[in-house]
């Protein structure tokens, strides 16, 4: 590699750049304005790659060979998506904003469900490859090599949109309004200003980014079924990298980490003492190796800067603390039903299989809780630690050759393991940081296991993680897995009961307490990072059994246990279940599993369909599931 | 302090609400006549390979049970989509064998979900065969007694390409794959496979990158930076029509011969219309130029079917149920120990012509056409091609002996 191909592919990087800037900015805009995590946002930007494909082939007939047919389809899929963002906005969010925080994750979760079949409905399962753009179509020579001439009119488009940006945000009352917003948004409702209508427009404008992006993606790529995760995630990244609220600083960071991946990329293998390093492997995660690197260096992103403590926090987050007797004879009776339940449903065997991957999720989701619940730390990246037990369990299995009970007791280590590390540097941040590192952690561990081939079996991962003999030997008569379900039974409810008591021991309270108000705590003596730490080593630990058990329930396991997927599932058991109570992350395991498994069956669309059902839940039980009881209980509590 | 008594006691009620319910719903189905087939794939993750592999089934199954069934037994399959991930398809499995009854399971798209299907199957003693996973490792390292396999794997499909690339007589390659064991291993096999056919061949640029997030524009700029004499690639759906974009504008292909896996594929090339490369030779299905009788009318009665092409998905499915039907008839019966005994050395009929699973390693011999790409007609098509029988394309019986488990050979 010479000097000169470097330098074109660092130009490049910049190109790349462009349509990452276009996209974060769109989600950095929202957030800041109505701090609503929009999940959906990377759909939108694949619809508007779907929608500039369709949009090109209406105007080709009628502008044939000209370039003015591609930008005006760049233009109509921008309003289109702009229009779709604003529905979303006015039919579904409006309804929750006075929903607890990031609840309108569970929301746009939904609707990112829906979008994806929608997709596929109306576009077919085929990639559609766009035309290139007449004008721009072949390469100019940079340093003697062919650069491709859209890269180049894409290097314009990002600082342009940037500065238009710039001067909507700090020129006009529309551009003063979202800035007030996004520092005080209660401020500037008190002050007169329609809340609703900045809130509209500022969601069509941040869905229209998305969509602009996706449209000037289409000469790049095909429009295709799997663009919206990794669009959500790589605008995450650079929102959090740049800093919350700040486009030059998203605009730095999606420079740095298309610089970073560019750069791995060109660097190919290279041999050092003795050892050669293949990085372009390191793609994989590079967005997220910045992201830490960043995130523990600064703790509010690149540009961004502490924002002021929300009003709200200490009265959004009353009732579960009621840490007074759980009421003990109903999970009493719960877990009795349970334990006859192998035998009460021997005609129907499937009841005791779903109900392991119930309990083993409800397990993982109340572990989630502990931390985001009391403890008031939002880990996007939980499955880590439900993966990291699995995985410790096979690997103590395969290596040591002990008998499976060891890998039971020894697996929740790997958890406890990683909550270790890897808490020990999220507890110094907060909020959406925070969670955006446990994230990046996450991945980083999913990398690492998708491409330890020797050790963890690398994407294919590891088989025949089977309970011992005795575990699977027939109960006579109960369903066939009776053995295993009565020891995974057993082992979540001890292992809540624990989670429990935890939170009602002065631990719990402490913990409760650095959540409500760090000063107060700090100052009456409560070392709150030692307690959030720890609480994250408990939590990860419990995760870590949860991933055992259900290693040893399927025989095996594979790097999709780690995988962000898994993570934002727990986070919608959660959610759904509502965090403002103790059964939340139990009940809502259990609906979400349910409804998922009953879905897949019954329908063909079924991701439409559970995202259908989880928008009427979000829109009618605004507080979750458990909410719902103790509003039945307490109407006229707001 | 009460009223947190009430809350949980009506949360719970609602929970054990939701587990009798669920008690109901699982009362298993009572069938006798039909063979019942569970089917497992990620339908919705991977649409453009599994519409048309779906509709291939049914296809299949229609002859088969217009013919009078199995034995007088009509044939049934059950589909469940696994959404993309292995704990899911093993509990799609289970389901299918304790509420739908069904005698054996098929299926599978991901390699690693194929994994754990099969491993499921050895504990739970149930036939599979796995239609779709290319990973060498079902049928050898991680193979077992009740696994059977019908698509030729990563191993077999290199080694159909490589006396290709060898008779290229270029010395400086190199290799793009998309960053999992799929292309990892095309990759290694390739590597090691070349270099028997052709000591002096060096390989100047390796560029492995993330499946479906491929930065074109970066890759094609390393590789050109490497002055590689040919390229070989994994690359395939979005990532390599993105590969194909760059590479043309930014002329990597100029000059340069390309040797390329799956891209002949109609689910792969088809997208690229008028964009396809020329001159690549490629591993795939040319549905439109295959003259033989039995294809012929299986793309007849496809085309009336559906109104639509077929693709190998669709050569897949029709295969998988084909295979099956042959299987049990063999058996005369759905037993398992039964059902094994006959796919060993089982001879089945495919629209490609007659495979055998193999009794070494329970592998189909089902081959794969190798030609060149051209554009015709504002398509890609494949021209020049042969069809190479999978039996051919093996690593030798004592090399696979060391591989499989001696478990799985019994």
């Amino acid at each position: 590699m010479t000097l000169a191909s470097l330098l074109v592919q660092l130009l490049g990087g910049l190109a790349g750049a462009s349509t990452l800037f276009l996209t974060s900015a769109g989600l950095s805009l929202i957030f800041g304005v109505t701090r609503v995590v929009n999940f959906a946002h990377g759909s939108l930007f694949m619809v508007g790659v779907y929608t500039a494909w369709t949009a090109g082939q209406w105007l080709r007939p009628i502008l044939p060979g000209s370039a003015g047919g591609f930008w005006l389809a760049v233009l109509l899929s921008t309003v289109v998506v702009a229009a779709l963002g604003a529905l979303l906005e006015v039919l579904i969010l409006r309804r929750i904003y006075r929903a607890p925080e990031l609840f309108q994750l569970l929301a746009t979760f939904a609707v990112a469900l829906v979008l994806r079949d929608g997709c596929l409905w109306l576009w077919g399962p085929e990639d559609l490859l766009g035309p290139r753009v007449p004008g721009l179509t072949g390469a100019i020579p940079v340093l003697g090599m062919p650069f491709p001439r859209y890269d180049a009119a894409l290097i314009a488009i990002g600082p342009l949109v940037l500065g238009l940006l710039h001067l909507v945000l700090t020129r006009t009352r529309f551009g003063i309004l979202v800035r007030a917003a996004t520092q005080d948004r209660e401020m500037v409702s008190a002050l007169g200003v329609a809340e609703s209508r900045l809130f509209t427009s500022v969601f069509a404008i941040g869905a229209g980014l998305a969509g602009l992006a996706g449209a000037l993606q289409l000469p790049r790529e095909p429009a295709n079924l799997g663009l919206d995760l990794p669009a959500i995630s790589d605008a995450f990244v650079v929102v959090v990298v740049g800093g919350l609220g700040s486009l030059p600083g998203a605009f730095l960071a999606a420079l740095l980490i298309s610089l970073v991946k560019a750069a791995c990329i060109a660097l190919g293998t290279v041999e050092l003492g003795g050892f050669s390093f293949a990085f372009p492997r390191l793609t994989l995660v590079a967005e997220f190796l910045v992201m830490a690197i960043v995130l523990v260096m600064r703790p509010y992103g690149l540009m961004g800067r502490a924002a002021a403590a929300p009003r709200s926090l200490a009265t959004t987050l009353p009732a579960e603390n009621a840490a007074g007797a759980p009421g003990r004879w109903p999970w009493g009776l719960l877990v009795v039903g349970l334990i006859l339940l192998p035998w009460l449903a021997a005609g129907s065997p499937y009841t005791t299989v779903v109900l392991v991957d119930v309990f083993c999720f409800s397990l993982f989701a109340m572990s989630l809780f502990f931390i985001m619940g009391p403890g008031g730390m939002h880990s996007f990246g939980h499955a880590a630690y439900f993966g990291l037990g699995a995985y410790g369990a096979a690997i103590v299995l395969k290596a040591s050759g002990w008998p499976m009970l060891w890998a039971l007791l020894l697996g929740p280590l790997g958890g406890f393991a990683g909550a270790l590390i890897f808490g020990w540097f999220s507890v110094r941040l907060s909020g959406v940081y925070l969670a955006m590192l446990t994230l990046a952690f996450s991945q980083i561990v999913w990398s690492i296991i998708y491409q330890w081939d020797d050790l963890t079996g690398g994407s294919n991962g590891l088989t025949g993680l089977w309970p011992a003999p005795w575990l699977s030997a027939q109960v006579p008569g109960a369903t066939a897995n009776a053995a295993y379900y009565l020891l995974t039974l057993i082992c979540v409810a001890i292992a809540v009961l624990v989670l429990r008591r935890v939170l009602d021991a002065p631990f719990g309270l402490a913990l409760r307490a650095g959540r409500d108000s760090p000063q107060r705590a700090e100052s009456i003596g409560i070392n709150v990072h030692a307690v959030q730490w720890a609480a994250f080593c408990v939590a990860g630990t419990a995760a870590g059994l949860a991933g055992v058990l259900y290693a040893f329930s399927k025989g095996s396991i594979s790097p999709d246990l780690v995988h962000v997927g898994r993570s934002i599932d727990g986070l919608v058991m959660v959610l759904l279940g509502g965090v403002e109570a103790l059964a939340g992350p139990l009940i809502g395991a259990a609906a979400f599993t349910l409804l998922q498994d009953t879905a897949g069956r019954s329908f063909d669309y079924w991701r439409a369909a559970t995202g259908v059902v989880m928008l009427l839940i979000v829109l009618v039980f605004p507080q979750g599931l458990a909410g719902l009881f103790r509003m039945r209980r307490r109407p006229s509590t707001t | 302090m009460k009223s947190s008594l009430v809350v949980h006691g009506r949360a719970l009620s609602a929970l054990s609400t939701l587990v009798v319910l669920c008690g109901l719903g699982c009362t298993g189905a009572q069938a006798q006549t039909p063979i019942r087939i569970g089917e497992i794939n990620s339908y919705k993750a991977q649409a453009a390979f599994l519409d048309p592999y779906r509709k291939g089934m049914d296809l299949a199954l229609e002859e088969v049970n217009a013919a009078g069934g199995v034995g007088g037994r009509r044939l049934e399959v059950i589909t469940r989509d696994d959404g993309a991930s292995p704990g899911d398809a093993v509990r799609a499995a289970e389901e299918l064998l304790a509420r739908e009854n069904v005698q054996m399971l098929a299926g599978g798209f991901l390699s690693h979900i194929g994994l754990a299907l099969g491993d499921f199957a050895r504990q739970k003693k149930v036939f599979f065969l796995a239609s779709e996973p290319l990973t060498d490792k079902l049928v050898w390292e991680n193979g077992n007694r009740y696994t059977f396999r019908l698509r030729p794997s990563t191993y077999m499909q290199v080694s159909m390409i490589v006396p290709e690339a060898a008779r290229l007589k270029k010395k400086r390659w190199a290799i793009v794959y998309p960053n999992y064991e799929y292309g990892q291993s095309a990759a290694a096999t390739f590597k090691t496979l070349l270099k028997q056919a052709q000591p002096d061949v060096e390989f100047v640029a390796e560029q492995a990158t993330p499946l479906g997030k491929v930065e074109a524009g970066a890759v094609v700029q390393a590789l050109s930076d490497s002055h590689p004499d040919a390229i070989f690639n994994v690359l395939f759906g979005a990532d390599l029509a993105r590969l194909v974009r760059e590479g043309t504008t930014r002329e990597l292909f100029k000059d340069r011969p390309v040797v390329s896996l799956l891209t002949g594929e109609p689910e792969y090339l088809d997208p690229l219309r008028d964009e396809a490369p020329a001159g690549w030779i490629v591993t795939g299905y040319p549905w439109y130029a295959i003259d033989t009788p039995a294809h012929k009318a299986f793309v007849t009665a496809y085309q009336k079917k559906f109104g639509d092409y077929p693709r190998l998905g669709s050569i897949v499915g029709y295969s998988t149920i084909k295979a099956i039907a042959a299987g049990v008839r063999a058996a005369g019966s759905t037993d398992t120990e039964k059902l094994i005994t006959a796919f060993r050395g089982l001879s089945f009929d495919t629209p490609f012509g007659r495979a055998e699973f193999r009794r070494l390693d329970h592998q189909s011999t089902m081959g794969a056409f190798v030609g060149r790409t051209a554009v015709e007609g504002g398509r890609g098509v494949m021209k020049d091609f042969t069809y190479l029988d999978g039996a051919r394309f093996q690593p030798s019986d004592e090399a696979v002996r060391r591989m499989r488990p001696a478990d799985a050979q019994q």
